[in-house]
């Protein structure tokens, strides 16, 4: 990507062709890389996607990165409604409507409370307001290993235990401070100056906040979301410990199915499984990728 | 009344978010140290027992090796996720053609959880199975890529993991850093000659301070946390030589039952999150005068 | 506490009578999740439901039970225990002590529990001296599981003794074929310690230095042979077993890609799966000499409210113990009943040398509880030695620095 072979002893237009052929090399070197990068992403989701479609046999005996002789889709179907996860043999999909009514609330609850934080913490400081904004972030990154018993503890006194509510309150409280900086992040770009012109229009404090704030901030709350629903729909930790029978996310059938210790192991159901629980959040970075980078770009990243 | 009510209602709405902030965190990790300092077993008890979970703790070998991979792997996987990152965003900044499908195939790790994708990075790493037999079914004989099955290199398959994992999301940060640099800048020194390296180099990155401390924050916070990316991939071995603070403090709690020395290395991880997190916070939230 | 015990007992026995009014209920957290363990429990869920009682499957599979553990413990702490939880050896008797368990002695009475378990398996199950929890199995882990075919080749019988196992090993070798397929997990590198310390050691070594943590013992010169042995069979494994899962390795020797393996009995079903026949296709055979590793898997029970999950306890209790349960479970399983007059008819050869092999070691007083899956130690001290061993198998240190470690791992998790 360097000039490094310059030579001005030749011709204007000899070096005018040399440029257009180095900016092709450039490009040709600039597109090889990128497609480089992209084999070494994609490269475990091809091998997960190869091996749902092989054979218990094929997988036995062939190489990781071939393609399957034949195309078999029933480990799909076994995946999602006939693998074991315990004495059960239901698949998937009686977990995946715990993890949908999970983390849509979850997800709704902690944005709405980041949003509304950080309309606070960027509009309406008062003394302290720096110091609190900054204890809620460091709540980002206790590890989550240390919190689960003193959970258990809490969720026990407060009857909710095993229960999604409970689940839902835990996802809930640690999503709080990065959804509290997102949004935090985005509104202090707004100038505070808005809201006083508003307050001595006579507008009280939640009629600015939605009728000023929430407008713009679609893009930011694209990326909350994002953020939070990835979060919660891939926990596990939380998810097998605070669940009981019938409110288990979807992560722990996953781990059921993918996991059985002592058994007979079918990976290719295996792998159909792991992509079919991962097809939410895929879907969502699909879709509002480009959002994302919008958002991200519209602020959020501005410390 | 009203007035009262009007001049207090921002820290009304923000009460119950502080509250559930400081009971399920900071009463957690108070209780957490608390514990530290009893004998508790398979349950926690509340006898205070003085320091023998830090004496224990520290003439571990084990814990040793945990906090010697998190120096390791800390330091391997924020520098590599920040420079593929950033590499990547600059590519993806030339105009590139397809960069709508390029920059979704570089993000989609993030979506994954390494329960989803631990068996295929375990294959794929195993020598016998992945990229070294591939190699050698096409002839390259001596070709080797056995990091996964050695102690001393396992850690660094964590390292290549775990970057694929994160840097897409900081190709994300940075390439919305790139996009709201100002362009008059870059249009003002492309009219005076200035190459595109050089531009990068001495004006859009330097720019970029604020991208590179969120990135670091992310990736911090990523490293610290990481416990599904060993636990899915190598278990913590050969041996235990992949183990992290993370997995050392769950193995001790869940599958050891010895509640007392998981509280401790637990408090031990949460001195060096607030030493690394503090002066962060510090630097960010002081009073600006911009 | 023996008040409260003597109370509840005569509770229990009131109940007895009542339970029959009481719709027993039952949810039971177990790690039996991949499709053959999961049809032999729904043996038992088919017999619960049928006598009337509802049974709710909480299975969380993951680490060979950790992530079950994790479960059960924020289950516990947030008052809202499961009914009944798969558990065995020590833990039982830990949970115990935390106060967590209750008491099925009026089920044992009943069913004559004491006339039908072998003694050694009863101390497992015993809290206090009434009974907390229900027996499942008795699966075997010092199997040698061999390629029948290429011990044919080889002119080799199956090894009874680490010497045979080592000069079978060494002509394999010399053949260019891989004598031991091994897969590089720390739980599995335990499994083949414990086997060598029982057939190099002997029945009285295995139980002073895994049981009794008998610190003479750990550092004794026959310790030193031990991991002597171990950094041998580590010359006897392909470079690639680091990771590798126990059954990945059993179908190297299935494929004929190895000649052995060191597992427990649930290796079986690999075999089977993949159409073999005990005796014909593959050989099990002890390199202990005598000595019987095992693991009872078991049920405990944990105290709960209301008189319906009381009731499904006595009534899982009794169904567990149930000859028609015992017999299927262990069928689909590969281990072999917990109680002693199950006919053996329908098992295969390998069940019927274990069954064989169990009866001989109870009149030898030479059953040991396995260490590697958790039945002769505390989850503390199990996890200090084999934090050694791992860590042995896995890098060039001495026998001699890891006699040394052992000593002191053990010691600090006293």
């Amino acid at each position: 990507m360097t000039d490094l072979h310059m030579n001005d002893t030749h011709m204007d237009d000899r070096a005018n062709r040399n440029r257009l052929m180095k900016r092709i090399a450039l490009r040709f070197g600039l597109y090889t890389l990128l497609i480089l990068f992209a084999l070494y992403y994609l490269m475990p989701l091809f091998v997960m996607v190869v091996t749902s479609l092989k054979s218990l046999d094929e997988i036995r005996t062939g190489s990781l990165l071939s393609l399957p002789r034949e195309i078999d889709f029933s480990s799909w179907g076994k995946a999602w409604s006939s693998a074991c996860t315990g004495i059960q043999c239901e698949g998937l999909r009686p977990y995946f409507w715990n993890s949908v009514l999970l983390s849509i609330p979850a997800v709704a609850i902690s944005t709405l409370l980041g949003a509304i934080n950080g309309y606070v913490l960027a509009q309406w400081r008062f003394k302290g307001s720096n110091i609190l904004f900054a204890l809620m972030l460091f709540g980002c990154f206790i590890p989550f290993q240390v919190v689960l018993l003193p959970m258990a503890l809490t969720l026990g006194a407060l009857k909710i235990a095993g229960s999604i509510p409970g689940l839902m309150l835990v996802h809930i409280v640690y999503g709080i401070g990065f959804t509290t900086l997102f949004f935090r992040n985005f509104y202090v770009t707004i100038p505070t100056e808005l809201v006083k012109a508003a307050k001595v229009d006579g507008a009280g404090f939640f009629r600015i906040f939605f009728a000023i704030f929430l407008p713009v901030s679609p893009p930011i709350i694209v990326v909350t979301i994002i953020w939070q629903f990835t979060q919660i729909w891939n926990d596990f930790l939380f998810g097998v410990s605070f669940s009981q029978a019938g409110t288990q996310p979807i992560t722990v059938a996953l781990n059921n199915i993918v996991n059985a210790t002592t058994g007979v192991k079918e990976y290719n159901v295996d792998m159909a499984a792991a992509i079919i629980a991962a097809l939410p959040t895929l879907l969502v970075y699909v879709v509002a990728g480009k959002y994302f980078i919008r958002g991200l770009t519209a602020g959020s990243v501005k410390g | 009344m009203t007035d009262w009510l009007e001049k207090h209602v921002p820290k009304l709405v923000l009460a119950p978010s502080l509250v559930a902030i400081f009971v399920f965190v900071y009463g957690f990790i108070g209780w957490t140290a608390y514990v530290s300092f009893t004998k508790s077993r398979l349950l926690p008890k509340y006898d205070l027992v003085g320091t023998i979970q830090y004496e224990k703790l520290a003439a571990s070998p084990r814990w040793e090796v945990a906090l010697t991979n998190l120096a390791i792997f800390g330091i391997l996987f924020i520098l590599f996720a920040t420079v593929i990152g950033l590499i990547l965003a600059i590519m993806l900044d030339q105009k590139i053609r397809t960069e709508g499908p390029l920059r979704t195939i570089y993000l989609y790790p993030m979506a994954l959880s390494f329960i989803v994708t631990g068996t295929a990075w375990k294959w794929i790493l195993n020598p016998g199975l992945g990229i070294e037999s591939v190699f050698r079914d096409l002839g390259f004989e001596n070709f080797s890529f056995d990091w996964l099955v050695n102690p001393d290199l396992a850690i660094y398959t964590v390292v290549i993991a775990g970057v694929w994992q994160s840097s897409g999301f900081v190709m994300a940060l940075f390439l919305a850093g790139l996009r709201s640099v100002d362009g008059e800048i870059i249009r003002a020194a492309m009219v005076d000659g200035i190459s595109t390296p050089r531009i990068y180099m001495s004006i859009i990155i330097p720019s970029m301070a604020p991208i590179f401390l969120s990135s670091f924050i992310v990736l911090s916070h990523l490293a610290i946390k990481s416990f599904d990316l060993v636990i899915a991939l190598t278990g913590g071995g050969p041996g235990y030589s992949t183990d992290l603070p993370a997995t050392f403090m769950y193995a001790m709690a869940f599958s050891r039952g010895d509640i007392g020395q998981a509280a401790s290395s637990a408090t031990v991880m949460m001195m060096i999150v607030t030493a690394i997190i503090v002066p962060y916070l510090y630097s960010e939230l002081r009073p600006r005068h911009d | 506490m023996k008040k409260m015990l003597m109370v509840s007992s005569a509770l229990a026995l009131g109940l007895a009578t009542t339970a029959a009014k009481a719709e027993p209920q039952a949810e039971v957290l177990h790690w039996w999740t991949s499709g053959g363990e999961a049809a032999a429990v729904k043996v038992l869920m088919e017999e619960f439901n049928a006598n009337g009682g509802t049974w709710t499957d909480m299975p969380v599979a993951g680490g060979g039970g950790d992530a079950a553990m994790t479960a059960l413990r924020a289950r516990v702490l947030s008052g809202n225990a499961p009914t009944a939880v798969q558990l065995k050896g020590p833990s039982i008797q830990e949970w115990y002590e935390e106060g967590a368990l209750g008491n099925i002695q009026d089920v044992a009475d009943a069913e004559n529990w004491d006339e039908l378990l072998p003694e050694a398996i009863q101390y497992h199950l015993k809290c206090d001296g009434d009974y907390c929890a229900a027996p499942v199995n008795i699966h075997r882990i010092d199997w040698i599981w061999a390629n029948a075919s290429i011990l044919e080749d080889a002119g080799i019988e199956p090894p009874k003794s680490w010497d045979e196992f080592n000069a079978a090993a060494e002509k394999l070798q010399g053949m260019g074929i891989l004598p031991l397929a091994h897969g590089g997990q720390a739980w599995q590198d335990a499994t083949l310690f414990e086997a060598v310390v029982a057939g190099l050691g002997g029945t009285e070594f295995y139980k002073k230095a895994l049981i009794d943590l008998d610190m003479d013992t750990l550092k004794s010169d026959k310790m030193v042979e031990v991991f002597d042995q171990m950094r041998v069979l580590r010359g006897y494994v392909d470079d690639n077993f680091s990771g590798r899962d126990w059954n990945l390795a059993t179908a190297m020797v299935i494929n004929g890609e190895a000649a052995f393996q060191i597992m427990g009995d649930w290796a079986k079903g690999e075999f089977i799966a993949a159409g073999k026949e005990p005796g014909k296709d593959f050989y099990c055979s002890s390199p202990t000499g005598g000595g019987y590793l095992y693991n009872v898997d078991s049920f405990a029970f944990f105290n709960v409210d209301g008189d319906d999950r009381q009731a499904g306890q006595k009534l899982l209790a009794k169904l567990t113990m149930g000859k028609n349960f015992q017999k299927v479970f262990n069928l689909n399983k590969g281990s072999i009943p917990a109680r002693l007059d199950v006919s053996m008819d329908e098992f295969d050869s390998c069940g019927v040398q274990s069954n064989k092999d169990l009866g001989t070691a109870i009149e030898q007083n030479a059953l040991l509880p396995s260490y590697a899956h958790g039945m002769a130690l505390r989850g503390a001290q199990a996890g200090a030695v084999t934090d050694v061993v791992t860590a042995h198998f896995n890098s060039d240190m001495s026998s001699q620095e890891a006699v040394e470690q052992l000593a002191q791992a053990v010691a600090a998790s006293q």
